[in-house]
């Protein structure tokens, strides 16, 4: 592999590291208070919102089931809004957060909704409030299953940002696509393969560690 | 110390199914430091009763106050604040598993915003109190059933309450480890005069611990009263198949087959007498045969301890005279022990038996 072609390859890298971890920094940060809110606003639950829940509900489900590449197209409007362009790696980070939100949202609610109902129950006899309940006993609890939702998103994000490549965003998806297939250069597109492959085990691996670590549950299997 | 007045509480059906009226009209009164038991089969209400107290359920008609604080009456802060001063401890512990046994413990206080420095002056010796000193660093997988359920008593002293709801607290325990728990509920009780209110199916537990005992079915109290008295008199059939099931007071099927209602020629009268308290230790049998020529043949017996309080039932065949028999029962009434004619044998029981 010639040196300008390992330079491109590092550069890419760096670019799909970018894209990936501001898109999963930016919707976790989005994507967390709705997961708990989509926890919590159901019928009986802590902060009772039926209408919000069921609005929340529609709009990430409708978020969910557009296939990537078409949400990458169908907000370019709102891409530009945001990044000033809809070309290049930070615009490409615009519709990969907007991807993630909602998909982070549901594993947020999903790691929330397996906490115990009886710890409620006994964080109420406590006379804990509702935000105290949230941040004291629901995240807390739901810590290893949060963890294993972002290792999720983190990894589907890698997947989606080599198809925003395909669209002129950067980063490994976009190299090669140049190189690989359009020039056919069957070494670069190995060599993307290769790299995308060994970051996503590298992801799943300390996901899977960091959930071991904070799960307290298990404690024998240690 | 907590007062029910007309409590009802009605579920309305889930997905238009009946509804359930799971209290019908309570009315009860729990006394400042009185271990009270609530008796129950499973959905008899005992829960929501319990879950009531503290609002966890509101009932639908009727008023529970705790302390004088009328409880429905609050708003979200006032509940709060009134739920701080009301413990309670559950079946399944309900611990936080994240939280090692000195933050579960500290949580309560960590809630009502205490410095670090107070908070530690309360939990450890709270600790210490339930026995867990040295396993302040566990979280709670690494602890045992009955440890948990210590982490829990703690965890609800912590905010130093005046009342302590147990719904099943030791359901989950094999019997010896019921037994600890029970203990160190008394031991608070008797130390810190906190009221404790016990939920529980089994009535070796309220026969353990309880000073007075509820009895509920179908969402009402059907009986009620101090623990001896329920356990020696108990009014009610299922009452009555509660307590046989800790004191024994049924009858052994080889005896009961054989027994018939109306006297039989040459038979004999089958007595069952109860001794309570001080008479149980009347030499009641020997006076008899004394006193009346009766030969009495013991069927079955049994002598048990209700609390430091003795409690016999003794199951004769009394062979002698119907006259001397009438005699003898009209004077073990008379003597403060209460008697009861079972029915009658024929006189080849026992060598039959
Ligand atoms: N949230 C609820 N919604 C509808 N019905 C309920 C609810 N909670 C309890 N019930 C019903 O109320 C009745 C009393 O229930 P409760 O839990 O108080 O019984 P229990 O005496 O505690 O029984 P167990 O010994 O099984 O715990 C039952 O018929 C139950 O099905
Ligand atoms: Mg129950």
């Amino acid at each position: 592999m010639s040196p300008q072609i390992f330079e491109l390859l590092v550069n890419a890298t760096v670019e799909t590291l970018y894209m990936v971890g501001l898109a999963a920094l930016l919707g976790t940060l989005l994507g967390l208070p709705l997961g708990v809110l989509l926890a919590t606003t159901g019928r009986g639950e802590l902060l009772q919102n039926v209408a919000f829940n069921r609005i929340a509900g529609v709009i990430v489900n409708a978020t969910r089931s557009t296939p990537f590449i078409i949400l990458v197209v169908a907000i370019i409007p709102f891409t530009r809004l945001v990044a000033g362009t809809s070309i290049g790696t930070s615009a490409a980070i615009v519709p990969l957060t907007v991807a993630a939100i909602p998909f982070i949202a549901r594993l947020i609610e999903g790691a929330i909704r397996e906490v115990d109902r009886g710890l409620i129950e006994a964080a109420e006899a406590m006379g804990a409030t509702p935000l105290q309940i949230i941040a004291k006993f629901l995240l807390p609890e739901a810590l290893p299953g949060i963890v294993l939702g972002l290792t999720l998103a983190v990894v589907s994000l890698i997947g989606y940002s080599a198809m925003v490549g395909a669209v002129g965003g950067g980063g490994l998806g976009d190299l090669g696509i140049r190189y690989g297939y359009q020039r056919f250069l069957p070494e670069v597109m190995a060599a993307v393969v290769l790299v995308l492959i060994v970051l996503v085990q590298i992801v799943q691996s300390l996901g899977d560690l960091i959930a071991r670590r904070v799960n307290k549950r298990a404690i024998g299997g240690r | 110390m907590i007062e029910f007045q007309g409590v009802e509480k009605v579920f309305s059906g889930r997905g238009g199914g009946p509804e359930v009226r799971a209290l019908d009209g309570i009315d009860l009164s729990i006394g400042r430091g009185e271990i009270f038991g609530i008796i129950g089969r499973s959905g008899a209400g005992k829960s929501t009763l319990i879950r009531v107290v503290n609002m966890l359920e509101r009932p639908t008609a009727g008023s529970v106050s705790v302390d004088g604080v009328d409880m429905a009456a609050l708003d979200g802060a006032g509940l709060r604040d009134a739920r701080r001063a009301i413990g309670m401890i559950f079946q399944h512990f309900n611990l936080l598993s994240s939280r090692t046994v000195y933050d579960n413990v500290a949580l309560p206080l960590e809630l009502a915003g205490l410095r670090k420095s107070e908070i530690k002056a309360k939990v450890e010796p709270l600790l210490e109190l339930v026995g867990l000193g040295d396993k302040r660093d566990r979280y709670p997988a690494e602890l045992s059933g009955g440890q948990k359920q210590r982490v829990g008593i703690a965890r609800a002293l912590s905010s130093e309450p005046k009342v302590l709801l147990c719904d099943e607290a030791t359901s989950a325990l094999d019997p010896e480890t019921t037994t600890s728990i029970l203990r160190l509920l008394a031991d608070i009780n008797a130390k810190l005069g906190l009221t404790i209110v016990l939920i529980t199916h089994e009535m070796a537990v309220i026969k353990e611990i309880c000073h007075r005992v509820a009895v509920m079915e179908s969402g009402t109290i059907i009986e009620r009263g101090d623990v001896f008295d329920v356990f020696t008199a108990p009014r009610h059939a299922t009452t009555r198949s509660f307590v046989s099931s800790v004191v024994g007071a049924e009858l052994p099927e080889t005896l009961s087959e054989r027994l018939v209602a109306e006297p039989v020629a040459g038979g004999n009268a089958v007595l069952r007498i109860t001794f309570k308290g001080a008479m149980a230790n009347t030499p009641i049998i020997s006076q008899l045969t004394r006193r009346f020529g009766l030969d009495l043949n013991i069927l079955h017996g049994r002598i048990d301890h209700i609390q430091d309080a003795p409690f016999g039932v003794l199951v004769v065949e009394a062979v002698g005279a119907a006259d001397a028999v009438q005699s003898a029962i009209s004077f073990i009434n008379a003597n403060n022990l209460s008697v009861e004619v079972l029915g009658h044998v024929p006189a080849n029981l026992r060598a039959a038996g």
